[in-house]
């Protein structure tokens, strides 16, 4: 199959290190500057945080990463092999282990689950005749071990608007480490969610670590963010304001910490 | 009591059992104010002759309407392909002009459709107009190329392709009820079972979510409207066939073949299709009228009895669709939302088949 990456170079970093790193990533619209030298690195077994403003940029690297549209300037590694942009397409960024869970545009809402599971990869014979019989035993299978979807009736024939919230998130989640994504986004997901929803939520994401994959997880809500990342990444219009380890701050330090930058920022510009 | 129960589900389940048991009710209460004529077999052979046509446009349009579009061209197609096939008939010699006409009746039907799906697909019209313009047009184009005048296939009934789509098979069954039989199971497996009718129903569900997950919703939606205008192409073979003429005019059952597909419980919000709900629906629809006016009353009870009944079978549709009645009474005292409503009449979407 035709490649959007560019041979591996020796005298980069391992390959091995990161699942993903972005290099002075610049982006323009027209005059306006979206984004402002990014440099971004994830593991690849970590879970990174990315937090800011509406309007801090944050969308707009998760379309970079999943080639919704390319960077005016910079560079993209995934796997530490270089993406050449003018190749680099929704498409290929799926073939190259980049799926995106986003709020509400994964699932086919009056389709079963294990119609679900497979939509755009199904397992089909030369005629195009799907195995309905093998799509639903890894449907289950997913939702069983890889998830750990059990009970209330649900099965992999429930529709998805029989589902919660937070259990779509799941299925979608489910279907993405499923299909070996190294690198889950997760744009919003817990928006407009309950309480307890959102605890299922963070408990998928769990199971992203736990399968020594990697995602970036967006969300407004620090709490939510502090229990499931490894690190903090604060994006603030369009640069890098911080990088902060789970491991050096505790929460209410990361919110007093947001607080003060913003704060600080205020300052900044009445000067 | 519970095995009951378990039966009621399967049976709940089976695609088109709902409207199947109308049919079955509908005939059950002709024979009880008609006995003379629902009696004696001649009308349903009758029926098995005369609904094929509009059974087969109505089983295309259901995939269509799974899609979230609407096809409302398919009647021109059948006046198109039917003047194509009689055209090929005159024209070639009579050894196999019946061929060529078929042949030449479904690439018209496909061409239609191609343009549609490309109006549709890639132009980005909304369907509903873009095949209201093209049955305008379509038709005009018929009756142009016809000079308005109707033709008739000359030794049709002793031709073999005449024998093989709308002869009669054993007992005196018409074969075209057969073939519209085995096109039904044909496009069940289609939509329920093959990638492509998958990508329909995702398409009519959510087309954002289908693109996001990789369908190729342009080059599906154009290939669905091709696939159509065959359809409807193989329906106005059918009928100029099993007449033995072809009338410019001809194919005047858009109504009814909508009304089959949505008696039959297809949702007009797509995503979820019944072709067997479309098979029995097209015969109730196609059984209404000639029963009524076998039961000896004012034709102008006609329309009346047909709306009625019509109205009934979405209604029950609609409150069947979560298995219970009490939630439809309760919808009305309580004045809920149409969105809930409809998507109540959605839940059936999974069947046996």
């Amino acid at each position: 199959m035709f490649s959007p990456l560019a041979m591996s170079n020796p005298l980069q970093d391992s390959p091995d290190q990161y699942a993903l790193r972005m290099v002075n990533i610049d982006k323009y619209f027209g005059l306006i500057r979206a984004l402002t030298s990014i440099n971004l690195d994830v593991g690849r077994n970590e879970i990174v945080g990315l937090i800011g403003d509406n309007g801090a940029g944050k969308s707009t690297i998760v379309k970079i990463l999943t080639g919704v549209f390319p960077p005016t300037s910079g560079e993209l590694y995934i796997a530490g092999r270089k993406v050449d942009f003018r190749r680099y397409n929704v498409q290929s960024a799926h073939r190259h282990g980049i799926e995106t869970v986003y709020q509400d545009k994964s699932l086919g809402e009056k389709q079963v689950l294990w119609r679900n599971f497979f939509i755009g990869r199904q397992i089909v014979n030369r005629f195009g005749f799907i195995d309905v019989k093998k799509q639903k035993a890894i449907a289950n299978d997913i939702m069983l071990n890889t998830i750990g979807f059990r009970g209330k009736g649900i099965t992999v024939d429930s529709t998805v608007s029989q589902l919660s919230g937070g259990e779509r998130q799941g299925i979608a989640i489910g279907r993405a480490m499923y299909f070996e994504a190294d690198l889950i986004i997760l744009d919003e997901p817990t928006v407009a969610l309950s309480l307890k929803e959102v605890a299922k939520v963070i408990n998928f994401v769990h199971k992203i670590k736990e399968a020594g994959k990697a995602s970036i997880y967006i969300s407004h809500s620090l709490p939510d963010v502090y229990e499931v990342c490894d690190r903090f990444v604060v994006l603030d219009r369009g640069e890098i304001g911080a990088s902060i380890s789970k491991k050096e701050i505790t929460l209410k330090e990361l919110d007093d910490f947001l607080l003060e930058y913003a704060h600080g920022r205020k300052d900044k510009a009445k000067q | 009591m519970n095995s009951l129960k378990a039966a009621y589900r399967f049976l709940g389940r089976l695609e088109g059992f709902a409207i199947a048991t109308v049919l079955l009710v509908l005939y059950l209460v002709l024979i009880m104010v008609a006995p003379a004529v629902f009696t004696r077999p001649m009308i349903y052979f009758s029926f098995l002759e005369t609904v094929p046509p509009t059974l087969i446009a109505a089983l295309g349009l259901t995939l269509v309407i799974t899609a979230g579009e609407i096809d409302l061209s398919f009647p021109a197609v059948v006046s198109l392909s039917g003047f194509a096939l009689a055209w090929g008939w005159k024209t070639f010699d009579p050894a196999y002009c019946a061929v060529i006409g078929v042949v030449l009746a479904l690439a018209a039907g496909a061409l239609v459709g191609y343009i549609n799906g490309l109006m549709v697909a890639r132009i980005g019209v909304p369907s509903i107009m873009a095949t209201l313009a093209a049955n305008f047009f379509w038709y005009g184009i018929s009756i142009l190329l016809a000079g308005g005048l109707q033709q008739t296939l000359r030794g049709s009934d002793e031709n073999f392709v005449h024998e093989l789509l709308v002869g009669r098979w054993f007992l005196g069954i018409p074969l075209q009820a057969v073939w519209s039989l085995v096109l039904a199971v044909f496009l069940w497996f289609i939509l329920n079972r093959h990638k492509f009718g998958e990508s329909v129903m995702f398409i009519g569900d959510n087309a954002n979510v289908a693109r996001v997950m990789g369908v190729n919703v342009e080059a599906t939606r154009i290939r669905l409207f091709t696939l159509h205008g065959m359809i409807a192409a193989f329906s106005g073979i059918i009928l100029t066939l099993n007449i033995g003429v072809f009338y410019p005019n001809q194919g005047n059952y858009l109504l009814p073949a909508m009304a089959s597909v949505f008696v039959g419980g297809t949702s007009i919000a797509g995503g979820a299709g019944s072709i067997f709900g479309t098979f029995f629906g097209s015969y109730v629809i196609g059984s209404l009228e000639a029963g009524v006016v076998a039961t000896t009353i004012s034709g102008y009870w006609v329309q009346v009895v047909e709306g009625g009944v019509m109205a009934a079978v979405v209604v029950l549709n609609a409150a069947t669709g979560k298995g219970d009645f009490a939630s439809l009474f309760s919808r009305f005292r309580h004045n809920r939302g149409v969105q809930e409503f409809r998507s109540s009449g959605v839940q059936k979407d999974e069947s046996v088949g």
